[in-house]
């Protein structure tokens, strides 16, 4: 063997490592932290936690308003953007082929999906608070999260959409079917397992969201639970951020409780899209 | 029949002008009020100052200071985030197994899934306490903490679309350098990444907009001090960390106070704009080399 | 009397002109092959019939098709309703990725038919002269998409069937089947013929000479000859049909 393709082939072990490493470097990080948070936080979740309304005390203090708020947010969220989303997606896909409005919508997408969600809270303070006077209530935060993860469910559509083959559509014409009846009737429920799973990851996100709420000004400290969407509320990042930032000892513990309930809803809505995805996968074979 | 199939298109397309309204929407609102801003504020001040202290007494409204942080920590978090990303893209592509790669990658996208606010707590609760230990310098707030962090964020975003990429490669430029006894790791670094390299150079520049625009981790774990400087390991502020000091407090409506929010958010509209632009076009042009 | 003709019909996509001055009648309950290399315009002919044109970008046609009286391409009539009297039998068999009920009686719900007992009916008449009944009459509420290849295709006829056109259009629709699955399909054909006009587009020549009555021969988008079928075979008038229907070009 020469000496170089000795060389070569330790690199090529060599990195074969490194490759692994790095790949568990995030994952081993990921579960340091999980950890750490689980020993701060986990002692401190009682039913007192859950039901408690905020306060100044850190052994008082709950997150009743906070997961009231982001279950409030969640299905308001979910309501506005669903139909929306879809309804985008399936007109990118299905109608608005080839024309220049269509490749217009599309550089216009792209370009959303990138913009930092802050500014998202900039566009939500101007139009839904200030202009329609809608306030710092839920249906403003609504409205501003909807407008965040529309580009997330309308590409997840499209990209549903395009996996329905082209022969089962041509199958429903050929019967005498409508544009919108092959869709409603062969295309969507064909794709309904992506846009399932791209509708949960997107409203995973929604919640998760902190910075545009910020800004269209929900408030960290809310003595009651919302009854109705135009009342104002908290979010559980909302909460958390607010007892990051204290200096007592106290509220750290509080926040790493609350993270250890935010994160067991993203982890759980995430699982659920992931086995949706598999399972879809699987299942479609044509 | 025609006209329900007429209105059905009607309604479907109306949504579809939601995404040009948000868009219109959010060009007139930063273009509004960063006008009024900039009748009072000079655009060469704005551009030119080193100090911006809308909030204090004295005013001074130099963009550059902000600039300077949030290019601070995205530099930290690309700098940690892109060899690892670029690694665990080369080796699931080209060392891992079908199975082991179907696993991670999930896993690897919850890194992107966790709330950045839950970031936020991780590192100041954890990470700069533990720099702290082996470095005396650092302040409690700081960049390094918060760039590390949102690059353990930003790895999910390179790995996966490099990977992508890589895997967009036709089989048979792979086994031409297999066939000429190249090793994987040749075959990766002299024949893989290079065919792949304008779509790894798109998640790089997709990365980079994500950490400029990113909030919570910086707002967090990186302090509320504009400052002209290059050094990791003192409080800064970014452009979105101001936009969250200045909505936190009870600043009226129309005082020039509220309008530099709106002049910060076209700053970082700019930057993020022209970087998802620039992505943009040569994910464009990449896919047409290929179809 | 005819059941469809077709008059100097001329067509193109873009500027491809892919039919040429086409003159052309079927009688009622007969079996019309298409035959001819790939290329020649017999598919896109075919699909003329019920419009399954239309939705080609660039396509652009001249000239009259008449079937039952009606011209089809007539600003009155509605594409929806044409392919009801006119069905389709695809390529590839391309079931719904729904159960076989649904699936056999999909040309009635989308015309609203709730009817239970009726669809039920429909269902087993349909399957029955599809010869598909016996094999899954107890799976009905079962994927279509787990039946085998021939009998997929024999559920897309049976839903073609379901709604009762005049005319069923055949795209090649054993291509894709295996030699047993082949002969069912043809045999199934031979016995629909008694009901309906049939028009099918075929590679296969022995399955032209088998099955139709008459056959047409299309080469470069122009009708070459249009004859019976047994003088097609044995005897055209075409050196060009003559050579192809031996094998010697296609």
């Amino acid at each position: 063997m020469s000496n170089a393709t000795r060389i070569n082939r330790i690199k090529d072990r060599a990195f074969k490592y490194i490759g692994l490493f790095c790949t568990l470097f995030g994952i081993i990080v990921l579960a340091i932290f999980l950890i750490d948070i689980l020993i701060k936080g986990i002692g401190r979740i009682d039913w007192a936690f859950l039901s408690s309304l905020p306060s100044r005390i850190p052994e008082r203090a709950g997150i009743l308003t906070a997961f009231v708020g982001t279950i409030w947010i969640l299905i308001l969220t979910a309501i506005i953007a669903i139909p929306i989303g879809i309804s985008a997606g399936i007109y990118l896909e299905e109608y608005g082929k080839k024309s220049r409005m269509a490749n217009l919508l599309e550089i216009n997408i792209s370009n959303l999906a990138g913009i930092p969600s802050i500014i998202y809270g900039l566009l939500g303070l101007e139009i839904f608070v200030r202009i329609m006077h809608l306030g710092n209530s839920l249906i403003a935060g609504a409205l501003t999260l909807s407008l965040l993860i529309l580009p997330i469910i309308i590409v997840a559509t499209r990209e549903a959409i395009k996996t329905v083959p082209k022969s089962i559509k041509e199958a429903s014409f050929g019967m005498g079917a409508t544009k919108w009846q092959t869709i409603r009737q062969i295309t969507l429920p064909a794709a309904a397992g992506g846009i399932l799973t791209g509708i949960i990851l997107a409203i995973s996100r929604a919640i998760g969201e902190t910075a545009p709420l910020i800004v269209i000004g929900a408030l960290a400290y809310v003595p009651f639970t919302p009854e109705s969407p135009m009342d104002e509320f908290s979010v559980l990042p909302m909460q958390i951020f607010n007892w990051i930032s204290r200096p007592q000892k106290g509220f750290a513990i509080n926040a790493a409780a609350a993270i250890i309930i935010l994160l067991a809803i993203t982890f759980v809505m995430n699982g659920i899209a992931v086995y949706l995805r598999n399972r879809w996968q699987k299942k479609i074979r044509w | 029949m025609k006209t329900k199939e007429k209105v059905i298109e009607f309604g479907l397309g109306l949504s579809a002008l939601i995404t040009i309204l948000t868009t219109v929407g959010i060009l007139w609102v930063l273009l509004v009020e960063a006008f009024s801003f900039f009748g009072k504020v000079s655009i060469i001040d704005f551009l030119t100052d080193t100090q911006w202290t809308p909030l204090f007494d004295e005013k001074h409204f130099g963009i550059l200071p902000l600039v300077a942080g949030t290019l601070l920590t995205t530099f930290i978090a690309v700098l940690f985030a892109l060899p690892i990303g670029l690694t665990i893209a080369v080796y699931l592509n080209e060392y891992a197994y079908p199975g082991f790669r179907k696993t991670i990658k999930p896993i690897l996208e919850l890194l992107a899934a966790v709330p950045t606010v839950v970031y936020g707590f991780f590192a100041l609760q954890v990470v700069t306490p533990f720099l702290q230990s082996f470095i005396p310098g650092l302040a409690g707030f700081n960049s390094l903490s918060a760039g590390l962090v949102m690059g353990i964020m930003i790895i999910p975003l390179i790995s996966s679309l490099s990977e992508d990429a890589l895997y967009a490669i036709p089989k048979s430029l792979k086994e031409a350098s297999y066939g000429m006894g190249a090793t994987r790791f040749q075959t990766a670094f002299k024949v893989m990444v290079p065919a792949a390299t304008s779509g790894i150079v798109v998640s790089v520049i997709l990365a980079i907009s994500r950490a400029i625009g990113e909030t919570m981790i910086v707002a967090i774990a990186a302090g509320q001090q504009p400052r002209l400087t290059a050094n990791p390991l003192v409080p800064i502020e970014t452009i979105t960390t101001y936009i969250v000091q200045v909505s936190l407090g009870d600043v009226p409506q129309g005082s020039i106070e509220y309008q530099t929010i709106f002049a910060a958010g076209i700053t970082l509209f700019i930057f993020t704009f022209t970087l998802n632009s620039v992505s943009y076009w040569i994910k464009k042009k990449f896919q047409e080399k290929y179809e | 009397m005819h059941i469809l003709e077709a008059n100097g019909i001329n067509a193109y996509y873009g500027t491809n002109h892919v039919l040429k001055n086409i003159n052309l009648q079927i009688k009622p309950h007969t079996i019309t092959a298409f035959i001819g290399p790939s290329g020649c315009g017999k598919s896109t002919f075919l699909r003329m019939f019920n419009r399954m044109n239309d939705y080609i970008d660039g396509f652009r046609k001249e000239g009259e098709i008449i079937i039952e009286g009606n011209e089809i391409y007539n600003k009155q009539v509605r594409v929806e309703d044409l392919r009801k009297q006119v069905g389709m039998v695809f390529q590839k068999p391309n079931p719904f990725p729904k159960t076989i009920f649904e699936n056999v009686v999909y040309g009635l719900t989308i015309r609203g038919e709730k009817d239970k007992k009726k669809l039920n009916e429909i269902a087993e008449r349909s399957l029955r002269q599809a010869v598909l009944w016996d094999e899954v009459k107890d799976s009905l509420k079962k994927s279509a998409l787990a039946l085998s290849g021939g009998q997929q295709q024999r559920l897309c006829i049976a839903r073609a069937l379901a709604v009762e056109p005049s005319i069923i259009l055949m795209d090649e629709p054993a291509s894709s089947l295996d030699p047993i699955s082949t002969a069912k399909i043809e045999e199934l054909i031979l016995q629909l013929k008694e009901k309906y006009s049939i028009v099918i587009v075929t590679h296969n020549m022995q399955q032209a000479g088998r099955i139709s009555d008459n056959t047409a021969f299309f080469y470069m988008g122009e009708l070459i000859e249009y004859d019976e079928t047994s003088i097609i075979f044995t005897s055209p008038k075409h050196d060009k049909t003559q050579s192809y229907v031996t094998g010697r070009f296609g």
